[in-house]
This record gives structure tokens, C-alpha cells and sequence, in this order.
């Protein structure tokens, strides 16, 4: 359900460095995405392909790299990986603290693109 | 033949959403206009609370409402019924609102005057918590019946919210919800999270929500 804002957001960055870079077509995407995302990499693509059909982007492949979900320990500093889907309690390795607070992991970041 | 480049573009979605986000913050802050982003399930009880948080607080706070659960007018009627502004958003399908939405929704509203405007968000839990929308507060419902899960389902909505309120607690006897294992993985998400436990059909614990709802407004506006 949420594919849809998301991809066209995808393609609004991208088309505009496309147009900034004087790019006659773009091949291929690298994306993170934040491990929180439940979007399915092959549903991404097939929006992306629909929407990006009348576009300098139409074709592009998409590349997409999962990046963990990091949190930050407001006590003691400490920034640790957590495998949000399988655990239950939260504390930060150093210091066993619990109040942590989410940094990343539900990001969409277009790192660079493949170009002609 | 031409040859294949790479280009840095080193952008997140979001961004775009983020400034006209704190361009909304912003502006709201300069004309002591509280937003609270309302999210959560469909049906758990987003415009129920809203008109009881009205109910509660309408002598003391000037209060509107940006509907934005979808584009029938069935939440935003109710609400006007009520003799208090609401504006319905056009949200054409999407399945959250952005900071751009909610600002077209401020231009339809004229917020100046108003203390205290409600976002009721689209119903869902997934995309609306990565959403900034230029709220001031951000707030999830759980209602009772969707069970004590939710936040293992939906870590994301629960860790980025300011306050959650466990909705229908009136359905409590009829469900084997554990509220104290949902708080405890709400607090281990979220360790600064306020929780309040109501009941928008009894009335339970409306008072003591609203009451700290109007005291975050008037510490905002001091
Ligand atoms: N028993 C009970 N029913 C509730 C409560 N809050 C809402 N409801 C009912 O739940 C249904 C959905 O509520 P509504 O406010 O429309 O949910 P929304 O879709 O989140 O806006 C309606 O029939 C409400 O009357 C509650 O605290 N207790
Ligand atoms: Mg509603
Ligand atoms: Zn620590």
C-alpha cells in the first residue's frame, strides 16, 4: 500500500540528477533501504517500471541494498545493530541501557545511478 | 557507442518532505498553533477520540480538524456536526498524508486563532510513521480488540511516536489483551513514551489524556 508514494518519490529524485546530469537514460538505481521498509523488492520494481514507463528512467533496473536498523544509547553514546524482527527487549550492548533511540533503518536514500 | 556513468545522487526520499515539514513547524510555532498527528488502524478509534477529546476541551481551546482518512466526507461531517472546523483532505488513495497535503489542508483551514488541530492520518500503521507531517506531537491509537502485538508488527509507528493511547479499554473483559507485555514492548521501542488507557465509548480516562494534551499545548504556546 505504501509503494506508491514511495517509488514515485524515487523517481522524482532521480529523474531531476537525470536532467541536472544531462542524462539521455538511466540503466540502473542503487538504493538503500532501511531493513524496516516492508516493501518487496520486486513489487518496488514492478511500480517503478509502470510509473517510470514514459521516462528517461523507463527500463532502469533497480539495485537495492537492505541496510540494518541502527539505534543510538541516549545513556552512554553507544550506536549498535539490532535485528529489529527478532528481538524482543532492546538494550544497548556496552552499557545494557534501554533507552535507545531509533537512527536508521527506514530509509530510502538513491545513492547513485547508472547512466548513459 | 555511448558509455555507461555512474552519478553520485546521494538523496533520501524524505527530504523533500522534511523541509516543507519544518517550514510548517515553523510557521505553525510562530502563530502558537498545536498539530497533533493522530495515527492508527482503521476503526480503532481515531475520529471517536477526537470528538471526545473536543467534547472535553472545547471551552478551553479553539480546535480543528484535517480529515485526511480517506476522501469520503463521513469523519469530517461528523465532525463539523459538531460546530467545530474540519476540513476534508483529498488524499486521492495514498496511504499516509505528507507535510505538502497537510499544508494545503492549513491553507483550506486558516489556522490563525486556532490552538489545537487535529490530523486524523490515514488508517494504517505502516506509512504514516515515516512521514513527517509538521505536527507538533505525534500520537498513535491501539485499540484493545487488534490485540497486544501491534507493536512487535509495527515497531516503526511505535518507536517514532510521542504518545500512545490504548483505545476501547471497555472491550478488556472480552479480550486476553496483556497490557502491561504491550507496554512493556512499547517502553522497550520507545523509552520516553507517554501512554495513556481510555475509552471513547465510556468515557474512561478521557480527562486525564485531555488534560495532558492541554497542558502540552500551553506549554508550546508559553
Ligand atoms: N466499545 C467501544 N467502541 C469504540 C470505542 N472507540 C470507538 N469505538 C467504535 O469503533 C468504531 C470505529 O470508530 P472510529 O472512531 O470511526 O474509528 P476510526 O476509523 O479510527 O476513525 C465505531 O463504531 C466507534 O463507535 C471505544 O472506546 N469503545
Ligand atoms: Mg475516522
Ligand atoms: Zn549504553
Amino acid at each position: 500500500m505504501h509503494e506508491l508514494p514511495v517509488i514515485e518519490s524515487i523517481l522524482k529524485v532521480s529523474l531531476s540528477h537525470g536532467a541536472k546530469n544531462n542524462v539521455q537514460k538511466i540503466m540502473a538505481i542503487h538504493l538503500q533501504v532501511g531493513e524496516l521498509s516492508d516493501l518487496e523488492d520486486e513489487w518496488m520494481q514492478r511500480y517503478f517500471d509502470h510509473l517510470s514507463k514514459d521516462s528517461i528512467a523507463a527500463g532502469a533496473v533497480l539495485k537495492i541494498e537492505r541496510m540494518p536498523v541502527v539505534m543510538n544509547c541516549e545513556d552512554c553514546r553507544e550506536s549498535f545493530q539490532v535485528d529489529i524482527k527478532n528481538v524482543k527487549d532492546i538494550v544497548c550492548p556496552l552499557c545494557q541501557g534501554k533507552n535507545n533511540k531509533l537512527i536508521s533503518g527506514r530509509e530510502y536514500f538513491i545513492k547513485s545511478m547508472e547512466v548513459l | 557507442m555511448d558509455e555507461v556513468r555512474l552519478i553520485e545522487v546521494k538523496e533520501g526520499i524524505l527530504a523533500d518532505n522534511k523541509k516543507t515539514a519544518e517550514a510548517l513547524k515553523q510557521s505553525l510555532k510562530s502563530k502558537k498553533v498545536f498539530m497533533v498527528n493522530l495515527m492508527a488502524s482503521p476503526g480503532s478509534g481515531k475520529t471517536s477520540l477526537i470528538l471526545k477529546t473536543i467534547e472535553a476541551l472545547r471551552k478551553d481551546l479553539t480546535i480543528g480538524v484535517i480529515e485526511a482518512d480517506l476522501d469520503s466526507k463521513v469523519d469530517s461531517e461528523k465532525i463539523a456536526a459538531q460546530g467545530i472546523k474540519a476540513v476534508q483532505l483529498k488524499t486521492g488513495g495514498f496511504c499516509h498524508v505528507d507535510a505538502t497535503m497537510v499544508a494545503k489542508g492549513l491553507d483550506a483551514m486558516n489556522p490563525d486563532g486556532f490552538d489545537l488541530i487535529f490530523i486524523e492520518n490515514v488508517g494504517n500503521l505502516v506509512c504514516p510513521a515515516e512521514v513527517d507531517t509538521g505536527a507538533a506531537l505525534d500520537a498513535v491509537i491501539l485499540s484493545v480488540p487488534e490485540g497486544d502485538d501491534k507493536p512487535l508488527k509495527y515497531p516503526v509507528i511505535f518507536a517514532a511516536v510521542d504518545v500512545l493511547v490504548v483505545n476501547k479499554m471497555d472491550f478488556m473483559e472480552l479480550c486476553d489483551f496483556n497490557l502491561e507485555a504491550m507496554k512493556e514492548r512499547v517502553r522497550a521501542l520507545n523509552p520516553g513514551i507517554a501512554i495513556f488507557e481510555v475509552s471513547s465509548r465510556t468515557g474512561q480516562g478521557v480527562e486525564e489524556w485531555s488534560n495532558w494534551l492541554k497542558n502540552k499545548v500551553r506549554e508550546y504556546q508559553a
